[in-house]
């Protein structure tokens, strides 16, 4: 594992290096923002609260992470630096921990640039602290797990667009199990207890106990061991 | 030094390498030629541990490639076709991310990295990114990361495509004064540069070796006659 570091400085300076960066972190934090005070009626709610913030995260998440996520593998097999990457004294394993935690910080980055809102609350009222942490917390995990998805999904092809593609797929489909206005037509079709197992693997499910103030461990879990799924399919693509 | 024992690797239908066996020595620089699609690069791959064979296997200095990679991938230099680099980063940065990967930190890094600045004339556009530089800069970017860890057998695939016939002649010098210590194996199409710089050649056609011997012997084939026409004669099925 001695060669993470240097992989993961190289990966996270470089989104600085391009426009990438500058312009995800604009637009995610205007798209955040803009859904919660145009969308969630932020300031009609009256409430010292984040969670009209924190609701969109998981549709935010669903084409943000995607499109810088997109990249990670596609990128290095387009242009042959993967030939260059894998004749360097590196395993899979390394560069594939590398790469995420690059992507993961980067993301980290962009979600706790969000401090502004935060202050803006503390300055009109009495916001309850637990709460807020917790709301970061899950939104840092579950950005993991999109980008866990979303690295698998760039390593199956050289084409970032098929990437992006297939992973917002992949995304949604974990996403809407979960969600309510879905679930009368999953109950339509499958017994109720089918569409209850299937709404733990909903990332909505497992976030929303962390904008309510909880930190249920099997939330954790499920996110940290989406995390390892993923990463260890990206592993064996790569491998393949 | 560099052993290369029965290698094979297929593409669906097509057996792209069909048993491939030679050693390079210390000293040795190979040519290594054959039509395009013969499984040069291939064979490279292969030989680097990018690919992994079907069957045989080689070994660098006595490690097996495909028993421990990483190893092999730690003692070999290897210039990629078209050598590809990360285009967003400068010369400096790119050859300091080569160093830390090759284990170098601190002071022992940047030393690494002048060294193979200076070794490969990098120094006007060191400050350049890569995206920005002529193909000529970006070849030599490419033997400056195959050099830096200064390794003791070096791969190096079409080191002097696309060059003007100048920067062939500078590679070509580069990879002569070095060669003293090294075992270096390169493919080309050029056969000039097999007169010029190699003390053996190997030819390959249809994932075959078909010649193995110095450039004098390959001349004996057909006394008189130009290296073309022996390459034509030699690699006359694989078309």
């Amino acid at each position: 594992m001695s060669q993470v570091p240097p992989l993961f400085k190289r990966e996270f300076v470089g989104y600085f290096r391009s426009p990438v960066a500058y312009v995800f972190l604009v637009v995610f934090l205007l798209a955040s923002v803009g859904l919660s005070f145009f969308v969630g009626q932020f300031f009609r709610a009256n409430q010292a609260s984040l969670d009209r913030y924190f609701l969109f995260y998981p549709w935010l998440f669903l084409f943000l992470i995607p499109a810088a996520g997109m990249r990670l593998w596609s990128e290095e097999k387009r242009s042959g630096t993967v030939e260059l990457l894998f004749t360097l004294p590196v395993t899979t394993l390394e560069a594939v921990i590398g790469k995420f935690l690059a992507g993961w910080a980067f993301l980290t980055l962009a979600i706790l640039l969000s401090f502004p809102m935060v202050v803006t609350v503390a300055y009109l009222g009495h916001p309850d602290w637990g709460v807020i942490a917790t709301s970061y917390l899950g939104s840092i995990l579950m950005a993991g797990a999109y980008l866990g998805v979303c690295s698998l999904t760039s390593a199956l092809t050289k084409n970032q667009v098929i990437s992006f593609v297939l992973s917002v797929l992949v995304c949604v489909i974990l996403l809407f199990l979960g969600w309510s206005v879905f679930s009368p037509a999953l109950n339509s079709v499958f017994p109720v207890w089918v569409v209850d197992a299937l709404a733990n693997f909903s990332f909505i499910t497992h976030f929303d106990a962390f904008i309510k103030g909880i930190i249920d461990p099997k939330d954790v879990m499920f996110f940290l061991s989406l995390i390892v799924f993923t990463l260890f399919l990206n592993v064996v693509a790569l491998e393949r | 030094m560099i052993e290369v024992k029965g290698l094979v690797k297929t593409y669906g239908q097509k057996r792209a390498v069909d048993g491939v066996s030679f050693t390079v020595r210390r000293g040795d620089i190979l040519g290594f030629l054959g039509p395009n699609g013969a499984g040069k690069s291939t064979t490279m791959k292969m030989i680097t541990g990018f690919l992994r064979p079907d069957a045989g296997t080689a070994t660098v200095d006595g490690v097996d490639v495909t028993v421990d990679p990483v190893a092999v991938k730690r003692k070999l230099g290897y210039l990629p076709e078209n050598s590809p680099v990360y285009p967003e980063m400068t010369v400096t940065e790119f050859l300091a991310f080569i160093a830390e990967i090759r284990g170098f930190r601190g002071e022992a890094r940047q030393k690494q990295v002048e060294r193979a600045i200076g070794l490969t004339h990098l120094e006007p556009v060191r400050r350049q990114t890569l995206e920005t530089l002529s193909k000529g800069y970006k070849q030599r970017v490419g033997f400056a990361q195959a050099l830096l860890h200064d390794p003791s057998a070096l791969v190096l695939d079409e080191p002097t495509d696309g060059l003007d016939p100048n920067q062939k002649n500078e590679v070509r010098t580069l990879i002569k004064g070095m060669a003293a210590q090294k075992a270096v194996i390169l493919s080309t199409h050029i056969l000039e540069e097999v007169e010029a710089i190699c003390n053996r050649v190997i030819i390959i056609s249809l994932g075959r070796v078909v010649a193995d011997e110095t450039p004098a012997q390959l001349q004996a084939r057909q006394p008189g006659a130009r290296l073309d026409e022996i390459f034509r004669t030699l690699t006359r099925s694989d078309r």
